[in-house]
C-alpha cells in the first residue's frame, strides 16, 4: 500500500529544507510547530547545529492557539525575539497544524516586517513534502528578496552554485570539492546557494554567466535568476573525469561563445567557446554497454548524475529511483519516480545492483547487491563519517565497489 | 571536514536579561516568559519512541507528517530497533479527502500483512493532526481489533500541541506501557516498579529493601519477552518514582486491581524514611533500620565537599526530576551551586524553590528553552562541574555528570551515588560534545 513504510526511513521535509538552505545566512527562522520540529531538525538533519549560533526556533504552538486563530503571540514572539537578537531576516515556515487551520504565511511575514522593519518570509511548507520542495522554495524567495539588479555579467566564466546543502552534500568537503573544480575549468565562482557564501555574495549571483545546478533544492533559483537576469543553468555534478568534463563542456557552452576563462589555479587558461544550452542532456549512448544494471536511489539531480557517470565510467546501465521532488524533463525516460516503500520495491525488480541509503537495505531483493551510499536527507546523521566525497573520489568508490 | 572558520558566529553580546533569573526574584511555577523556542544539541531523554520499545516484541507504528515520521524513524534507526518500527504518512490529500480514518486503518493492516512475524502487541501512534481532524479514534482501534484478534492495539499519541494542556505525551506514553498487561492472579509478595526508563539501580535503598522482605520485583526493564511482561500484572503493588509516571500508575491499579504506590526520588532524609515506612506498612513487613544512614550521607558530604571544594556547580533538570531539591541538599552541605537549569518548577518542588528563595536568593535559574540560550553557551571551556547534560553544555565543561532521568537512583542511595558520581566528574574529564548528542541514553542501542 502506498504512504506506508515497513521498514525504510522517510526523507526529511520541507520545514527542514528552508531551515537547511537558509541556515548560514545569518536570519532567525521559526518554525511554526507545537514541540518536535526543532529537535528532529537540530539532531537530525543539522550537521551545522552544534557549531554555530544561527537562529532556528520553533514557536511552540499550543492546542489553544490554534483554536482561537491567535496568531498575536507568534509575532509578538517574533518580534521580541527580533528586538534582541537582530537578525538579517526572518523566515516563518509552516507544518502541518498550520496547513491545517489555514495559516496565512504571506501576512504574518508582512506583519513581522512592518513592525520590525527587518525583512521577513513566510513559507507555507505543510511537513508533508520533501526538503526539495522546502529548500527550493527558500533558495528562490531570498534571491529574488536579496540579489541586487543592478550588476553586469562578468567578462570571464562566471558560476553560481545553487543547491547545497548538507542534506544532499553532508559536511564531508564535496561542496569545495564543486567549487574547486569549477576554478580549476576556468571559473570565478561567484556565490555558493547555500553553503559557504555570506550575503555580500550571494546578492552579486546576477554577475555569473551561467549557474550550476548541482541538486534539485537549486531549480527554483535557478529560474529566478533565468528570469531576472538571463541567466542559463546547466543541472548536474561533476561526479567523475568523463561526466565532469562533458559537464565542463555544457557550462562553458552555455556561458557563451565570446567568453574566456578565469586563469585557473595552474595558471592555465582555457575558453569556453560553444552555443548556450540550458540543460545538462548528456550523449553517453556509445559509452553504454548495458551490462549490469545498476538502481541508484535518492535525490533527483544528484541520483541523475552519479547514474549517468557510472554509466560513463563502468558501462553498465543505470536507472534513477528518484523518491523526491524533481523538476520536469530532468530524469531520463528510463528513470522514476517513487514516493514510498513500494514504489521502490516495484522499481527494484530488474535491477543487479543497488546504490542507495543503508536505511534501504532491509528492502533490498535477495539477488540484488547493496551498495551503500549515505544521505543526511535520509538516514540523518546515523552514517555521516561514511558519506563519501564523490566529487573528488568518485573512482575510488567505483574500485571499491568493484562497479 | 568543512572548515569552521565558515561556520561563523552570526550573532554576539546578547543581553541575558529574560534568560538568567535570581532565585529570589523567580515566580512559581514558570520563572520565564514563554516564547520561541530553541532545541539544545543534548538529547540523553529518551522520548516516545524509546519508551515504547521497552515492551518486548512490540511493533510500533506512527502514523503522522513526514516532518513528524522524520525524528521518530531516526530515533529508531539510531536504537538498531528499524525491524520493530513502521510508518504512515499523512498526505495533504488525505486532509482534504478526510479519509484519515481509513488511512489508518488501510495503512496499519497492510504493515501487520507485511510483517515477518505477527507481533503481540502493537502501538499506534496518532498524532496533532487526527485531533485537530476530529478523527474518531475509538472506531480506528475496534475496527484493527476486530480485523487483527490476536493482537493487542494500544493508542498512543504523538500529539505535542497537547503539552500544554491535558496529560502531556510524556505522561500518557508511560500510561501506555502497560495496557498490554492482562488481568491475572494477583500474588502478595510481587511487586512492579513502573514508568522508569531506566532500571532500578539494584544498590538503591528500594531495590534491597524490597529484596530483603523476599518481593518478587516485576521490572519492565528488565522484561526479555512479552509473556515475562505479562507477569508483572501478578504484582500486588505497583511503585512508582518518576513524577510523569504517576497517573499511568494510577490507571493500571484501577484497572488491573492492586495498590499504586508513588515513591519519590528526593534528597531529603525526611522525605525518604517517610515513604519508605509507608511502604513498608502497605507490604505489611517491617520498615527497615534507618540507622547509620543520615551519617553516611553526612560523611559522604564531607568527602566529596573537600575534593571539590569552591568549583562552581550548575544542575539541570534532566539529571533528575527534582533539580531544585537537589540543589537544596547541596548547598546546605557547603557545595557552591550557582546555577539550576529548568523551563518550570514541577509542583513537587515548590517547598524545595521556596526554601532556597529565602536561604539562598542568589542562586540564578535559567531556562534551557528560551531563545536566547542558543547565544548562552559558553564559547570557552569551562571550570565548572556539571550535573547533568545541558547544564555541561550550557557551561561547556568535560567535568560533568552524564546522567538522565534520575538514572535509576533512589533513597539514600540517590544521595550516596550523586555524590560519587560528582567526585568522578570532579576526577576525570568527559568527551560533552560528543556524550550529550547520543539519543536515548541506555536505550541499549543508540550512537
Amino acid at each position: 500500500m502506498r504512504q506506508t513504510a515497513r521498514i525504510i526511513s522517510t526523507c526529511s521535509a520541507d520545514t527542514f529544507g528552508v531551515c537547511s538552505a537558509l541556515f548560514e545566512l545569518g536570519g532567525m527562522i521559526i518554525m511554526h510547530d507545537a514541540s518536535g520540529c526543532n529537535s528532529t531538525y537540530t539532531t537530525h538533519d543539522e550537521p551545522r547545529w552544534y557549531d554555530t549560533d544561527s537562529m532556528v526556533y520553533i514557536s511552540g504552538l499550543s492546542e489553544m492557539e490554534a483554536i482561537m486563530g491567535d496568531d498575536t503571540k507568534l509575532i509578538d514572539d517574533i518580534v521580541d525575539a527580533a528586538k534582541e537578537l537582530h537578525p538579517d531576516f526572518i523566515a516563518v515556515a509552516g507544518t502541518p497544524i498550520p496547513t491545517m487551520t489555514g495559516f496565512d504565511f504571506d501576512s504574518i511575514a508582512y506583519m513581522i516586517e512592518a513592525e520590525t522593519g527587518i525583512p521577513s518570509f513566510g513559507f507555507d511548507t505543510t511537513g508533508m513534502n520533501t526538503y526539495v520542495h522546502g529548500a527550493s522554495m527558500a533558495l528562490a524567495a531570498y534571491a529574488k528578496r536579496f540579489v541586487k539588479q543592478d550588476v553586469e555579467q562578468t567578462e570571464h566564466l562566471s558560476v553560481n552554485i545553487l543547491g547545497l546543502t548538507p542534506l544532499d552534500f553532508s559536511v564531508n568537503g564535496t561542496d569545495y570539492a564543486v567549487e574547486t573544480w569549477l576554478k580549476e575549468a576556468g571559473f570565478e565562482v561567484i556565490s555558493k546557494w547555500a553553503m559557504g557564501s555570506g550575503k555580500e555574495e550571494l546578492v552579486n549571483a546576477g554577475k555569473a554567466r551561467v549557474n550550476l545546478v548541482v541538486s534539485a533544492t537549486g531549480l527554483g533559483i535557478a529560474k529566478v535568476l533565468n528570469q531576472m537576469f538571463g541567466t542559463p543553468y546547466v543541472i548536474g555534478v561533476p561526479y567523475g573525469k568523463k561526466y565532469g568534463s562533458q559537464l565542463e563542456m555544457k557550462l562553458k557552452e552555455a556561458a557563451g561563445p565570446e567568453v574566456t576563462a578565469m586563469e585557473n589555479t595552474n595558471g592555465n587558461v582555457s575558453a569556453g567557446s560553444l552555443d548556450k544550452n540550458s540543460l545538462a542532456g548528456f550523449d553517453n549512448s556509445n559509452d553504454c554497454k548495458k551490462k549490469r544494471k545498476i538502481a541508484v536511489i535518492g535525490e533527483g539531480v544528484t541520483s541523475l548524475a552519479l547514474a549517468e557517470a557510472m554509466e560513463m565510467e563502468t558501462g553498465a546501465e543505470t536507472k534513477v529511483i528518484c523518491v523526491t521532488e524533481c523538476g520536469k524533463n530532468i530524469l531520463r525516460g528510463k528513470d522514476v519516480m517513487a514516493s514510498c516503500e513500494e514504489d521502490v520495491e516495484e522499481a527494484l525488480k530488474d535491477a543487479d545492483i543497488m546504490i542507495a541509503d543503508p536505511l534501504y537495505k532491509p528492502i533490498c531483493p535477495d539477488k540484488v547487491r547493496f551498495i551503500p551510499l549515505p544521505t543526511e536527507a535520509f538516514s540523518g546523521r546515523i552514517y555521516r563519517s561514511e558519506i563519501p566525497n564523490l566529487v573528488k573520489d568518485l573512482e575510488m568508490f567505483v574500485q571499491k565497489h568493484n562497479l | 571536514m568543512r572548515g569552521d572558520a565558515m561556520l561563523k558566529k552570526v550573532n554576539a553580546g546578547i543581553s541575558h536579561e529574560g534568560a538568567e533569573i535570581a532565585i529570589k526574584d523567580a515566580a512559581f511555577p514558570s520563572p520565564f516568559v514563554s516564547g520561541l523556542e530553541y532545541a539544545s544539541p543534548a538529547r540523553g531523554m529518551w522520548n516516545i519512541v524509546h519508551t515504547g520499545m521497552l515492551i518486548p516484541e512490540a511493533h510500533e507504528i506512527f502514523v503522522c507528517a513526514a516532518s513528524c515520521l522524520r525524528g521518530v524513524v531516526l530515533t529508531a534507526a539510531e536504537m538498531g530497533a528499524q525491524e520493530r518500527f513502521s510508518t504512515v504518512e499523512i498526505k495533504e490529500q488525505n486532509l482534504l479527502n478526510g479519509d484519515m480514518e481509513e488511512l489508518l486503518i488501510e495503512g496499519v493492516s497492510d504493515i501487520i500483512e507485511k510483517l515477518p512475524k505477527r507481533p503481540p502487541v502493537v502501538l499506534v501512534y496518532t498524532s496533532c493532526m487526527h485531533h485537530f481532524a476530529g478523527c474518531d479514534l475509538g472506531m480506528m482501534y475496534k475496527e484493527l481489533e476486530a480485523r487483527h484478534p490476536d493482537i493487542v492495539f494500544i493508542d498512543c499519541y504523538m500529539n505535542p500541541i497537547m503539552r500544554k494542556s491535558g496529560m502531556t505525551p510524556d505522561q500518557l506514553m508511560r500510561s501506555r506501557l502497560y495496557m498490554p498487561l492482562k488481568e491475572r492472579e494477583k500474588k502478595e509478595n510481587a511487586v512492579a516498579i513502573i514508568g522508569n526508563d531506566l532500571p532500578m539501580m539494584k544498590e538503591s535503598d528500594l531495590y534491597v529493601f524490597l529484596k530483603e522482605n523476599g518481593m518478587k520485583i516485576h521490572e519492565i526493564t528488565s522484561c526479555k519477552t512479552y509473556e515475562e511482561y505479562q507477569e508483572m500484572a501478578e504484582s500486588s503493588v505497583y511503585i512508582s518514582s518518576y513524577p510523569s509516571a504517576v497517573m499511568g500508575g494510577d490507571m493500571l491499579a484501577e484497572r488491573l486491581g492492586g495498590i499504586h504506590f508513588y515513591f519519590p526520588l528526593s534528597y531529603d532524609y525526611d522525605v525518604i524514611e517517610e515513604k519508605m515506612t509507608e511502604l513498608a506498612g502497605l507490604l505489611g513487613v517491617s520498615a527497615p533500620g534507618f540507622t547509620g544512614k543520615r551519617e553516611q550521607c553526612e560523611k559522604a558530604k564531607k568527602e566529596a565537599k573537600a575534593l571539590i571544594g569552591e568549583m562552581p556547580i550548575a544542575i539541570d533538570y534532566t539529571y533528575c526530576p527534582k533539580p531544585l531539591g537537589l540543589a537544596k541538599m547541596l548547598l546546605d552541605a557547603g557545595f557552591n551551586v550557582q546555577k539550576v537549569y529548568l523551563d518550570a518548577i514541577i509542583g513537587e518542588e515548590k517547598e524545595d524553590f521556596l526554601y532556597l528563595k529565602e536561604r539562598y536568593p542568589d542562586l540564578l535559574l535559567y531556562p534551557t528553552v528560551h531563545a536566547k540560550m542558543r547565544f548562552m553557551a559558553a564559547k570557552e571551556p569551562g571550570d565548572i562541574l556539571a550535573i547533568g547534560q545541558k547544564a555541561a553544555h550550557f557551561n561547556n565543561t568535560k567535568h560533568f555528570v552524564n546522567v538522565v532521568e534520575g538514572g535509576g537512583m533512589i533513597g539514600y542511595q540517590a544521595i550516596l551515588q550523586t555524590l560519587e558520581y560528582m567526585k568522578e566528574a570532579y576526577l576525570e574529564e568527559k568527551d560533552v560534545r560528543n556524550l550529550i548528542q547520543i539519543k536515548g541514553m541506555g536505550c541499549g542501542g543508540c550512537q
